[in-house]
């Protein structure tokens, strides 16, 4: 693949914390950055076309290819027989076929693929794909499939003190139930991937995956191959959100049984439809709790159930699941608590991961309550959220056993509330819903606290390969993937700084199963904080042996040996780094090392939901007002301020696009963007047209982003910054509670609000009307 | 047959061996292997593909390459993404702003924004957000939530832009492709009207932006297409005491200045419609033939009791634009009819009119509902109310109970008690992803609450849009 552009150079070294620009931007606004439809490949390659499922729950009495062999151009087509190794490619549970094999469990659904000379050929020849189904009975929302315990992982409970008493003994009690939605990643770069076969089977695979050794054994295994045989390279996605995590195994499975099977490179690109009705998203889930309080707000006991829709299989339903469980204390203090988790059975799509991974949907969870107590109890709901918050050195631990050491809520919520007068907004808010009958502001804060680590110990690895040339440029590669996040930027600044030279001297190069094995999928905001570690690791050992030798070279003791902005210091001789890298070489010492990390401290008991699977806890808030028309429905978002803690960032101009971008995804998942099914079961919104992210002018025309100052982790994180990526998704919460906000303000005081999420006008009108007619008793 | 000719990036283009169904976007990503430019959907809603095509004056329009077919840039200039940096590499300014406020992550709306934002820059727009917003609606982006990109777009606007050579090629042919598949492109009605009737089941093309879709997410591959967009007499715009008249081939981008002088509020929905680069393509015409029940356009020109002027070779009729829609997508256009003419009369002392739309997003949406209405009051009362829905049935309805409802009522909110019920009389909609069917019936009738509040003396509650 084509490089990027080096990065343009400025006059002081760029290292660590320095706001230097993505790696890519000028490859970007010229196009010259390639993706993996852009690559120049073999004449011979073929394009592919998938056959969804029609229906929801069929038995495949029949697939008959011969219409689709017939289509000129047609050189392959191939159903679940013809996988030649095993047609599995779960991450978790063996129970997801590649192409379905006899039954297909949703409408859209892989069920054969066709490969043709030409993409034209190759969608031509899907549709005349003959499928016999033989309709089954069908399950299509979480209610039902509660009903009949239809769950693809068993329930997971997490149980702290004794909730059933403490909610009995509770001065008062409240229960409600609230949905929210799932979420189209909605990557730009559709799924594809590209596989070449090479000498005896091997498989070369190109694939725009958030996980390319997932993508590695799952090709291996559809086609029996051992794991060398099979190299994955990604060198950078045109947006992933998750949806590329485990989605792109399937996408780059089936290319590589066609490439197998027709002897040729096959190119899979989805048609947009396709991409939205074959493949994953985020989560909807149903939330059913009852809560006893005390007259200040104070949350006494919580029972409560998340139930997540997870569609026809496992995928990554159950860490989806444990990752709400694990936050829907968000910031509060919960002595008695049960909360249950279900991975609900349906016959959708089956959900995966989506930034945020359960996060969200827990959060929203606990948010939603608060919002409830505090308007039954007629107090500011941030003076309930306050009066819930963990302590420092007691009501400090969370239901999960993990004890919040690095508790900086109060700091972060009394930061925000401080740099926008929370009591002026609020008055403005309020004088101004006085005067104007039909159109309704309302406001919102939200604090959060999300734990970074992947729950699973075990995935909290990271590979790291650093080759130091005589001419003293680097080539940095690690088992991370760049989506657009900046990862790879941030990581040579790692380096950079490791060598005390500018980053520009750092060649950044493609994720690829050939350099680095074995690694974990690029997910849970954890990309910086692993990979960095692993290359700072392998920067070391290389800077340690380059300082040895200059130590024998100048003959000083080598603790005295110091790398200082590109030059290398022994007293007062010094070396330019290229000169010391060329020193090494003549003098037989090796340039080149890997690195590895691994996250200290944390271990989690799946059995009991008890453990501490978080390093650490990333902190931010947010404030939010927004508008919405009591006639209609229609909303905008007026203004939003948000704070995040990034530790000591890395790369502030990079974490404050995250931070941003977060934003608007979750404010888009909470409002706007809405998966509609129909009542045979068929998704109607697959495409941009039905299917509405937000644009620009959706954007808050107010809208603050800050970095929260001086704050370096406590824990010995890659120079004592913290995970981004993730967090701020969940300050849109803030939307969604400013909307709630708004609409209580057309109803009596007291009254609870009834809207779940996403607030489309169509709900917003609804609540609205609910609440007009709503008595306070 | 004809070459396909063009400029590409500066450079002369003739193209002949490209079916003329082709799109351009893969024409660029395929054939000229310029694969800048992305496909992000294929249906002209993410803006991925935007390039810039020469407009007659000169200017430059964004448009989606993903809907358009390889002949219809006959004639023109095109740019991409590949053509805005100097020869030597120096950046376009857009490219270079895009740079400087860090607007990409994983850069693959990039392209597509920057040729936006190119063509926002050389329309000489100032930096105003309502504009900016406007410029953008075409373009998605999942990463950057926007800020930086609107910011990239405030820093070119309104300086004067690095020019992009142009040398546009005067259209030479009318006829494009083999016999497989033709694509005609005629200059004057008489020839359109020969060759519709010649080819009873051609497509008849106005911007493509319906029909595109049909190419590239049906995958239909037409014999004959005929183009109208050459036809002087279908571009014309007409303003006489009598009429406002928009010829057959007439954009909205087009129509927008005369829309905004005549009729404010159907102006408003308009830019409303897809986003520019749809705008740039798409016609009045088209949306009117493409009898859609959720078409924004429809009920508007029946609130307005304008007339659709018929052309066939053999002659011309007239019919009302309520007459216009027979069914669920079909029309009264006989074989070998075309539109020639949209004719919207003014309005009289008294009247006004007044078009909603509701959707999940404000811009590039389709309506869950629309809404038109032109009222005429004397002396407080309503003594006329044309009203119209789209998203309400099978087609454009006209809300005959409510109609008649209101009308010799007092034009107060007083008078609205019982609309509710009219509304229900006139109106059974559905319950789809745009809205559910109790929506459309509340909302529905909310709008004429909202209607009474803005066009009557009531003290006037806002809406959104004037925060
Ligand atoms: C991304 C996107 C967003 C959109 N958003 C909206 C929206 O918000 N609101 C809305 O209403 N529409 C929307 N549309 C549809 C709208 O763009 C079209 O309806 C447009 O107006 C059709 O005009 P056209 O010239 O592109 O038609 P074409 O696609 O060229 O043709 C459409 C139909 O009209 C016929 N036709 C065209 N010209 C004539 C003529 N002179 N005489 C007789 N028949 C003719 C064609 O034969 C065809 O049947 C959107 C489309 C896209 C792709
Ligand atoms: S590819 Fe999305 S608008 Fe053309
Ligand atoms: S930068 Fe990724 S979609 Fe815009």
């Amino acid at each position: 693949m084509n490089a990027p552009p080096p990065p343009p150079t400025g006059t002081a070294r760029r290292g660590a914390h320095a706001a230097v620009r993505h790696d890519s931007a000028v490859g970007h606004v010229t196009g010259r950055a390639v993706y993996l439809d852009d690559m120049p490949l073999p004449p011979n390659t073929l394009e592919a076309a998938l056959v969804l499922s029609t229906h929801p729950h069929a038995r495949l009495r029949g697939i008959d290819l011969s219409a689709a062999l017939a289509v000129p151009g047609v050189v392959a087509a191939i159903t679940a027989d013809d996988i030649p190794g095993r047609n599995d490619i779960g991450p978790i549970l063996r129970d997801e076929p590649a192409l379905a094999a006899g039954v297909a469990e949703y409408a859209g659904h892989p069920i054969a693929a066709v490969a043709a000379d030409t993409l034209e050929a190759a969608r031509e020849g899907a549709a005349r794909v003959v499928v016999d189904y033989e309709p089954l009975p069908t399950v299509l929302t979480v209610e039902e499939a509660l009903e009949h315990k239809l769950y693809v992982a068993p329930p997971q409970i997490m149980t702290r003190g004794d909730p059933d008493a403490a909610l009995v003994a509770a001065p008062i009690r409240l229960s409600g139930e609230v949905r929210c939605g799932g979420q189209d990643h909605f990557y730009l770069e559709g799924q594809i991937a590209i596989a070449i076969p090479g000498e005896d089977r091997d498989m070369q695979v190109y694939s725009s995956t958030q996980h390319p050794t997932e993508v590695q054994h799952g090709v291996a295994h559809l086609l029996g191959l051992p794991f060398n045989q099979v190299t994955v390279e990604v060198r950078r996605m045109g947006g992933a959100f998750g949806g590329k995590e485990s989605q792109a195994t399937i996408i780059a499975g089936i290319a590589a049984v066609l490439a197998a099977k027709s002897g040729r490179p096959v190119k899979l690109r989805l048609a947009r439809d396709d991409d939205m009705l074959a493949t994953g998203k985020r989560h909807p889930f149903l939330i059913r709790y009852d809560v006893g309080i005390d007259a200040e707000g104070r949350i006494l006991a919580l029972d409560m159930m998340l139930a997540a829709d997870a569609g026809n299989i496992a995928d990554l339903t159950p860490p989806v699941v444990t990752r709400a469980l694990c936050h829907v204390d968000n910031c509060y203090w919960l002595p008695h608590v049960r909360v249950t988790g279900l991975a609900c059975k349906t016959h959708k799509v089956s959900n995966t991961a989506f930034r945020g991974f359960g996060g969200p949907q827990g959060m929203l969870a606990i948010e939603a309550l608060v919002d409830d107590v505090a308007r039954h109890l007629r107090l500011p709901a941030d003076t309930v959220r306050a009066r819930n918050f963990y302590g420092v050195g007691r009501n400090n631990v969370t239901p999960y056993g993990m004890t919040v050491e690095d508790n900086i809520i109060e700091r972060v919520t009394g930061e925000l509330a401080r740099a926008v007068d929370l009591p002026g907004w609020r008055a403005a808010v309020d004088a101004f819903n006085a005067k104007s009958p039909v159109v309704k502001k309302g406001l919102a804060t939200v604090p959060v606290k999300f734990g970074i680590s992947f729950n699973l110990p075990t995935l909290n690895q990271a590979g790291a390969l650093v080759h130091v040339y005589t001419d003293g440029s680097v080539h940095l590669n690690h088992g991370g993937t760049e989506m657009g996040q900046g990862l790879f930027v941030k990581v040579a600044q790692v380096v950079a700084e490791a060598f005390s030279i500018d980053v520009s001297m750092i060649r950044i190069s493609a994720t690829s199963t050939g350099k680095v094995p074995n690694t974990s999928a690029t997910a849970a905001s954890s990309g910086s904080d692993l990979n960095g570690m692993a290359a700072l690791n392998a920067a070391q050992t290389i800077r340690g042996r380059m300082a040895e030798v200059m130590a024998e070279r100048f003959a000083v003791p080598v603790e005295e040996i110091a790398f200082d902005d590109g030059r290398v210091f022994a007293r007062n001789e010094s070396l330019a780094f290229g000169e010391l890298a060329q020193l090494c070489w003549s003098r037989r010492v090796s340039l080149s090392s890997t690195g590895f990390y691994r996250t200290p401290k944390i271990h989690w008991d799946a059995a009991t939901c008890t453990g501490r699977p978080f390093f650490y806890f990333t902190y931010g808030a947010a404030a939010a007002e927004v508008a919405i028309d009591t006639l209609t429905g229609e909303l905008r978002v007026l203004r939003a301020e948000l704070l995040q803690d990034c530790g000591a960032s890395l790369n502030p101009a990079i974490d404050l696009g995250q931070i941003e971008g977060a934003f608007v995804q979750g404010m888009g998942w909470l409002t706007s963007e809405e998966l509609w099914w129909d009542p045979s079961g068929a998704l109607r919104t697959h495409g941009p047209s039905t299917y509405k992210i937000p644009g620009s002018r959706d954007v808050p025309p107010v809208f603050n982003a800050r970095l929260l100052a001086d704050a370096p982790n406590r824990e010995a994180t890659v120079f004592r910054s913290k995970a981004v990526g993730e967090p701020p998704l969940m300050l849109a919460l803030s939307v969604w509670l400013a909307i709630r906000d708004a609409v209580a303000s057309v109803g009596p005081v007291g009254a609870k609000v009834e809207l779940d999420a996403p607030a489309t006008p169509t709900r917003v009108l609804a609540a609205v009307e609910r609440i007009r007619v709503c008595e306070i008793l | 047959m004809a070459a396909v000719r063009f400029t590409l990036n500066g450079r002369p283009v003739a193209e002949e061996r490209v079916p003329p169904t082709t799109t351009l976007l893969d024409y660029l990503r395929g054939t000229r292997r310029l694969t800048g430019t992305k496909e992000g959907c294929a249906e002209g809603d993410c803006g991925a593909c935007t390039v810039a095509v020469a407009r007659p004056d000169g200017g430059w329009q964004a448009v989606n390459s993903c809907l358009m077919l390889l002949p219809q840039v006959d004639g023109t200039a095109v740019v991409t993404v590949e053509g805005l940096a100097a020869a030597d590499g120096t950046l376009h300014q857009v490219q270079q702003a895009l740079v400087e406020t860090d607007a990409t992550q994983c850069g693959f709306c990039t392209p597509g924004f920057a040729m936006a934002m190119f063509a926002f820059q050389h329309g000489g727009e100032p930096a105003e957000d309502d504009r900016i917003h406007e410029a953008l609606a075409g373009n998605l982006c999942r990463c950057t939530g926007y800020r930086p990109i609107v910011d990239a777009c405030r820093r070119i606007a309104g300086i004067a832009p690095t020019t992009v050579p142009t040398a546009g090629i005067a259209p030479a042919s009318e006829t494009f492709g083999d016999d497989g598949h033709r694509f005609f492109a005629p200059s004057t009605l008489a020839d359109l009207t020969a060759l519709v009737e010649r080819y009873p089941d051609a497509w008849l093309l106005g911007g493509g932006t319906d029909l595109g879709l049909a190419v590239t997410k049906q995958r239909q591959r037409p014999t004959v297409v005929i183009s109208t967009s050459r036809v002087p007499e279908l571009k014309r715009i007409t303003v006489t005491d009598d009429a406002l008249e928009f010829g057959g081939a007439v954009t909205y981008t087009e129509a927008l200045p005369h829309l905004d002088a005549a009729f404010p509020s159907f102006a408003a929905l308009v830019r409303r419609i897809g986003s520019r680069q749809i705008r740039n393509l798409g016609t009045l015409a088209g949306n009117l033939a493409n009898a859609s029940p959720i078409g924004d356009t429809p009920p508007c020109l029946m609130a307005l009791d304008a007339e659709i002027v018929l052309r066939s070779a053999t002659g011309q009729r007239r019919i009302p634009a309520d007459r216009f829609i027979t069914g669920y997508r079909q029309t009264a256009l006989r074989p070998g009819e075309v539109i020639e003419a949209i004719r919207i009369p003014p309005l009289r002392a008294g009247q006004r009119f007044v078009a909603y739309k509701l959707s999940k997003r404000f811009d590039q949406d389709i309506s869950a509902v629309v809404a038109a209405f032109r009222v005429t009051t004397k002396a407080g009362t309503l003594s006329d109310l044309r009203a119209f829905y789209g998203g309400m049935a099978a087609t454009t309805a006209r809300a005959a109970a409510v109609e008649a409802a209101l009308t010799g009522q007092l034009w107060t909110s007083a008078s609205l008690a019982g609309i509710d019920a009219a509304v229900a009389r006139d109106f059974a909609p559905l319950d789809d992803q745009r809205a559910t069917a109790s929506y459309r019936l509340a909302a529905a009738a909310n709008l004429l609450r909202r209607l009474v509040a803005e066009t009557s003396d009531d003290p006037a509650p806002v809406r959104l849009e004037a925060l």
